[in-house]
């Protein structure tokens, strides 16, 4: 369950960055993302999965927050 | 020379690995890579921040090294205790060259070396007394100081003392900070994790120190400078640039920085980045924490210093924005003319590099506005996310060797036979008795500044005085002077 530090790029994407990792990825897509529900699987762009919980509303970024990793037994 | 092909790179590594026994051989090869910009992800053809292999000579230092020797060392009104034995601060004591206004010893004290000097029954009884009384000592000595840092040596760590106890009660005491940093050496695998705990000790210990309070006037264009250490006065050569531009910077971390300017951080409005890989943290701790957004920035050669005044511009208004094309426009008679006498004498000469924590890219543009060529480079502590950033900067097919040993790079010399080495003093002698000119990139060899565009005329006149200099003809030895030097060498190879 990795910590990640999430923040918006100036294109508006998601960053998504795992300090222990050295880590540093843009997000292809997040499962929710809406105003109402946010989160879900993300997919980063080399190809790993992430799980978060799905929360009610946007998460105030930049902000750290849990993650499962979805498709690798680490 | 000309420049190796991709295949004869590839071959060059392999043969330089094949002196290796098995076990060693499978690790290194994973350290060295020719460089592929088509290539978004350096994880694909580097290994970064793994633990060197005993055995092959390391440049790398320890955690001790990065927290006190970069992160806190140069914070100038504080006292920073290198607590443990005697050794580990003096022998790098005023090393890195951080210029600091300032009285020294007795309103800063950047260049003294303060350390708690443990004695066997320190070890033995624990060095906790010692602590309490050095910090007495140090109040009572030097009164102007405005904080004090515990900087753990190894043994600190393997005693279990409780420094941060000792903290604690002194904070109370002398009612200035007093900081406690477990930056013992043999944590991680070299400096890097050292600038990370101490980038976690400030935000620990001294960020939060002004929260709540808003006397400090702030303007809409306040900035930080951030991981500019102001080796031979970088950070001056930098900070002009920016306020001629239009902000105003509040901070300087942490190169003739002080306590005060880094309690108040927090209330500035962009931090601005120049090492990444010492500062990035702290940098992303206030992203979350204060909302305060960062970039990186580089200040080597003209060209990358008008893309960045241009890429910090555009994070401000209009004033900004004109204020960052009129500073460009000022210096542009001094940068031409620069270039204009230096480039003829340099043009075409192929570099090499070694060094630590954002010159092996950062660095790549200002050769390149002198005409010359980075065939080589590589970080002694960089990670994945370095060298992501390095692959667009760096030519196609050239070298990158991660954690490079001296038999590694020495080897890669003698093959590619750069007309430049920018390394560290530990290379430094090697490679200039091989006949190779070589400047050294972390100290400027005693000179400098070289950021900004006066650090940029410096950095030319060195350049050339060092590559172009008559004594490299001198160099060859007497039964071989009918062939030219770099033949001589090659042949001993
Ligand atoms: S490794 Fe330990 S003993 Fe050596 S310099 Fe670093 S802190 Fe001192």
């Amino acid at each position: 369950m990795p910590s990640v530090m999430l923040k918006k790029n100036t294109e508006g994407k998601l960053v998504f960055y795992v300090p222990k990792k050295d880590l540093e990825e843009v997000a292809e897509s997040v499962e929710f993302d809406s105003p109402e529900k946010w989160g879900g699987e993300v997919l980063l762009s080399d190809g790993s999965k992430y799980y978060f919980e799905p929360i009610d509303g946007q998460p105030d970024f930049p902000v750290t927050l849990r993650a499962k990793r979805l498709d690798s037994g680490e | 020379m000309a420049a190796l092909t991709r295949e004869e790179t590839e071959a060059l590594i392999q043969e330089v690995l094949e002196i290796y026994p098995e076990q060693a051989r499978k690790d290194r090869a994973k350290h060295l890579a020719v460089n592929d910009q088509s290539l978004e992800k350096s994880n694909k053809c580097i290994t970064s921040n793994r633990k060197s292999q005993p055995g092959t000579m390391t440049i790398r230092g320890c955690a001790y090294a990065g927290s006190k020797g970069v992160v806190w060392g140069p914070i100038k009104d504080m006292i920073h205790i290198s607590h443990g034995p005697v050794g580990c601060g003096q022998y790098s004591r005023a090393g890195r060259r951080n210029y600091y206004v300032g009285t020294t010893g007795i309103n800063t004290f950047g260049t003294m070396n303060f350390t708690s000097d443990f004695q066997e029954k320190d070890i033995v009884f624990g060095g906790d007394k010692k602590l309490a009384k050095i910090m007495n000592e140090i109040e009572g000595l030097f009164p102007l100081n405005k904080g004090i840092s515990i900087q753990s040596e190894c043994p600190i760590g393997l005693i279990g003392d409780d420094i941060e106890a000792v903290a604690k009660k002194a904070n109370k005491e002398i009612g200035k900070p007093v900081v406690p940093v477990r930056c013992e050496g043999f944590r991680g695998v070299s400096q890097s994790l050292g600038h990370h705990i101490a980038n976690d000790a400030i935000r620990d210990w001294v960020l939060e120190n002004r929260d709540g309070d808003d006397s400090f006037p702030t303007t809409p264009y306040d900035v930080a400078v951030i991981g500019d250490y102001n080796i031979g006065g970088d950070a001056w050569a930098s900070r002009t640039l920016l306020e001629e531009m239009g902000l105003r910077v509040v901070a300087q971390w942490s190169g003739d920085g002080t306590i005060a300017e880094m309690e108040k951080t927090p209330k500035v409005k962009l931090n601005l980045i120049h090492c990444y890989r010492s500062m990035n943290y702290i940098a992303r701790h206030m992203e979350e924490k204060y909302k305060i957004p960062w970039i990186e920035y580089n200040f080597f050669g003209p060209t990358k210093i008008a893309e960045s005044l241009r890429k910090i511009a555009a994070l401000f208004d209009e004033t900004i924005q004109a204020g960052a094309e009129k500073v460009i426009a000022k210096y542009q008679a001094e940068y031409d003319a620069v270039i204009a006498k230096y480039k003829p004498r340099l043009t075409g000469k192929r570099v090499m590099l070694y060094v630590g924590g954002l010159r092996p890219r950062h660095v790549i543009g200002a050769y390149e506005d002198l005409g010359m060529e980075v065939v080589g480079t590589g970080y002694e502590f960089g990670h994945n996310d370095d060298y992501d950033r390095t692959i667009k900067e760096m030519g196609n097919a050239t070298l990158i060797y991660d954690d490079v040993t001296g038999y590694e790079f020495e080897e890669f010399v003698k093959r590619v036979q750069p007309d430049l080495i920018g390394s560290g003093i530990k290379e430094k002698y090697i490679f200039q008795k091989m006949g190779i000119p070589f400047r050294q990139m972390h100290s400027w060899d005693y000179s400098g500044p070289y950021h900004g565009y006066d650090g940029f005329a410096i950095f030319a006149r060195d350049m050339d005085m060092t590559l172009n200099n008559p004594c490299w003809k001198q160099v060859k030895v007497p039964w071989k002077t009918e062939e030219s030097p770099k033949v001589a060498i090659a042949a001993s190879a």
